[in-house]
């Protein structure tokens, strides 16, 4: 039993009206001896202000070298439950959709082989399963494999690919965002369980502009939905907006970024040519208006955290593209990607970092695209051009 | 010796088809539009059918027996169909309109608040934290704890300007990618690696722990016979990029670790573009298990922007409206040299006219 539990500075966390992870894991603290020893070792966290977790540790199962990441305890006679307490990354289906059924199926799996704590989900979109011991993981891959369910992503590979919400309850997807990223996880296998990358590689997949599963911002390569032609307008239910006493003209209209948009009467007049598909309109207005009909997605490339070089957001690399089964566009695409990173890439450099390093321009030449205006926020403005074309005399 | 059966590998994550409600399936693309009922409560309409969205809060370190009661939910009440949005949050995907309200009520009876929709502050996305990283100057699930329990009343409601993001990540390398929140909750170390010189020469390849500074401040050295690195405190910033090659540079330090917060980060292209987050307090001291400093810290930006903001502006959009001088005056938050930037492309923030406001 666990009466001899004494936690006083984490008790304070069960205070207040905000969901208590610390009440949570207590629950299980009486017959999971790990999560016992978590607690105790981060109540010891909470009194000395420090964590005490060693560095890493190579820890898998046969033939992946992603998937699995070891983690020890730097205490580990003070909290032998701890001692271990590897995380086990399970690929999350495209959209984050479960069934009870299935869910109680993993718990199951998890509550036979593992502390019983996990992630829903972790930042990159993995169902993570929170501490387990070296002998555990080749049978909780198994008996995960045997449910239909794989391992994800880890190191310097392809990190699991994961998406937003997609067609299955957005009225704004310009394309399939569940079904392109379950085709790439499948399509990608060998890059996604054996890092042989210079670094991760992360994919995200945002089925509009409101880029829901932070693609600028988090992937190396990231596909958000747009449309080219006009937004589609529904002037009867715009007329019911204004009639509501919703004032159309400030929130909606005067927020327009380009002020393409005006009010005449009841009626919504769109200058589409000067929109940029920005989503403000469409999202406080979904009953009159939608997306535009020719749709695809914008493609960016180099999101970031800091490390190493400095954080960076996503930029684009196909203004326009059409995302159509099979995506095989797509898979040619990144091979080219990948085939150049190999090539051009230095250990532990993100391909946004070596973009940088070699010049977007540099770069496009290498994958095969083409510049265009859109790449850009303005041309150069110095003057130090690496001219590669001069006339030479007869 | 048990039976051997072939062993499964490479077969990538189930299908996601299995796991949609059938009104979902018929509606797969056919989705005309959607509105916001309550809190915490989305209704999108189909060309066959309407699916209701009930959106719970949750820890994002949780257990078993939590997600066993979920499910237990979801079968009660919505056919045993849910999924779990980008930032932690449960959604239950009802059929019945009529199952809203006993869900809700059930919910709330164990502790579990319904909102994070529109106008509101949505769950907030975090790392690992004291609970399970080696590299972290704080705890995160701890900090997400105290936040929201004082920021509770903003995620049950929607009466904020527009959406409000927060993220807390507890290192530089920052796994919860909080460079583009609306308030970000940044762990700092301070101090400079603590270098194992007895152990560095075995655990670590030299040439990999000196090429990983971002800033050269690493070189090879030998003390007392045995090959190391020293670390040239001038350049230093604390990044712990070292680390990560290197086990024997740890930078934990409990006297000087702590936390630094960030403001007006956006994702979403609606009105202006993509932002980064950008400093307004450098440091507070790690004060758990309730961090205090830093919960009052944070619901002074969040109310003085609240008092503010036009309605849908962002905090990044009203701060870029008013100007960050005016951010500063308002909010009472110390300007410092810590403020000004001295990284790359630094000098792109420098102010280069004198167009201000006096």
């Amino acid at each position: 039993m666990s009466d001899d539990l004494k936690i006083p500075l984490l008790d304070e966390l069960e205070k207040g009206p905000w969901p208590s992870f610390v009440k949570d894991l207590k629950t299980l603290a009486p017959k999971k001896p790990m999560v016992r020893d978590l607690l105790r070792q981060l109540e010891k966290s909470y009194q000395d202000k420090r964590g005490y977790w060693k560095h890493g540790g190579l820890v898998g199962v046969l033939g992946y070298g992603g998937g699995v990441i070891g983690r020890y305890s730097a205490l580990p006679d003070e909290f032998p439950g701890v001692s271990h307490f590897h995380t086990i990354r399970v690929h999350q289906p495209s959209g984050w959709f479960y069934t009870s059924e299935a869910l109680n199926e993993l718990m199951d799996i998890w509550d036979a082989h593992g502390s019983g704590l996990l992630n829903m989900h972790g930042s990159t979109g993995d169902l993570v399963f929170l501490g387990t011991v070296t002998d555990e993981l080749e049978p909780t891959f198994r008996d995960l494999t045997a449910r239909d369910w794989d391992l994800g992503g880890s190191g310097s590979d392809l990190r699991t690919p994961s998406c937003c919400v997609g067609p299955a309850r957005c009225e704004n997807a310009c394309y399939d965002t569940l079904e392109l990223v379950d085709n790439l996880a499948h399509r990608f296998q060998d890059e996604l369980h054996r890092p042989m990358f210079n670094y991760k590689f992360k994919i995200k997949a945002a089925g509009c502009p409101n880029d829901c599963v932070a693609a600028i911002a988090r992937s190396d390569f990231g596909i958000i939905g747009i449309w080219k032609d006009n937004i589609q307008v529904d002037q009867a239910a715009v007329a019911e907006y204004v009639d509501s006493g919703f004032n159309v003209k400030e929130f909606v209209v005067d927020n327009c970024p380009t002020g393409c948009m005006s009010l005449e009467g009841k009626e919504l007049k769109i200058d589409d040519s000067n929109c940029v598909k920005c989503m403000h309109c469409i999202n406080l207005m979904s009953k009159a208006l939608s997306v535009g009909k020719e749709r695809g997605a914008a493609l960016v490339m180099g999101a970031k955290a800091p490390i190493v070089e400095g954080a960076l957001l996503g930029s684009v690399i196909i203004p326009f593209m059409e995302i159509e089964e099979p995506f095989e566009e797509m898979h040619d695409l990144l091979e080219r990607i990948f085939e150049f990173w190999d090539e051009y890439g230095k250990a532990r450099e993100r391909i946004g970092e070596c973009i940088e390093r070699i010049g977007l321009a540099s770069f496009l030449e290498q994958i095969e695209l083409e510049p265009l205006p859109q790449m850009v926020t303005q041309p150069r403005d110095n003057p130090y051009i690496f001219y590669e074309e001069y006339y030479e005399e007869e | 010796m048990a039976t051997q059966t072939e062993r499964r590998t490479d077969i990538g994550p189930p299908h996601y088809s299995q796991f949609l409600h059938p009104i979902i399936k018929e509606n797969y693309g056919k989705w005309k539009y959607h509105e916001t009922l309550k809190p915490g409560v989305l209704m999108h309409v189909g060309e066959t059918g309407t699916i209701y969205s009930v959106r719970a809060a949750s820890a994002r370190l949780i257990t078993i027996s939590f997600v066993r009661f979920m499910a237990g939910l979801a079968d009660k009440y919505a056919d045993g169909y849910l999924r779990f949005t980008s930032r932690n949050n449960i959604e239950f995907l009802l059929a019945n309109k009529d199952n809203i309200e006993p869900l809700i009520k059930e919910l709330a009876d164990n502790g579990i608040p319904v909102g994070g929709t529109n106008n509101a502050i949505s769950n907030v996305v975090h790392t690992q934290g004291w609970v399970h990283c080696h590299s972290s100057a704080t705890d995160a699930s701890g900090l997400v704890k105290v936040i929201m329990d004082d920021l509770f009343e903003y995620f049950g409601s929607m009466k904020l300007p527009n959406k409000l993001r927060i993220a807390v990540a507890c290192c530089l390398n920052m796994c919860g990618a909080v460079h583009c929140s609306d308030i970000a909750v940044l762990g700092v170390h301070r101090t400079l690696p603590r270098i194992d010189h007895s152990t560095l020469g075995n655990l670590c390849e030299i040439p990999t722990t000196v090429a990983s500074c971002p800033n050269n401040a690493i070189k090879p050295t030998t003390i007392e016979g045995k090959t190391t690195v020293k670390v040239d405190e001038d350049k230093c910033m604390y990044c712990g990029n070292c680390y990560t090659v290197c086990p024997a540079m740890p930078l934990a330090d409990p006297l000087n670790d702590g936390i630094s917060i960030w403001v007006g980060g956006k994702i979403s292209n609606a009105r202006t573009e993509p932002m980064f987050t950008k400093l307004a307090i450098p440091y507070i001291p790690n004060n758990p298990p309730r961090w205090p400093e830093v919960t009052s810290a944070i619901r002074n930006i969040v109310e003085i922007y609240v008092k503010n903001a036009k309605p849908y502006e962002r905090v990044g959009e009203w701060i870029n409206r008013i100007g960050w001088a005016k951010f500063f005056d308002l909010t009472g938050i110390e300007f410092t040299k810590y403020h000004i930037d001295d990284f790359r492309h630094a000098g792109t923030t420098y102010k280069r006219s004198v167009q201000n406001r006096y």
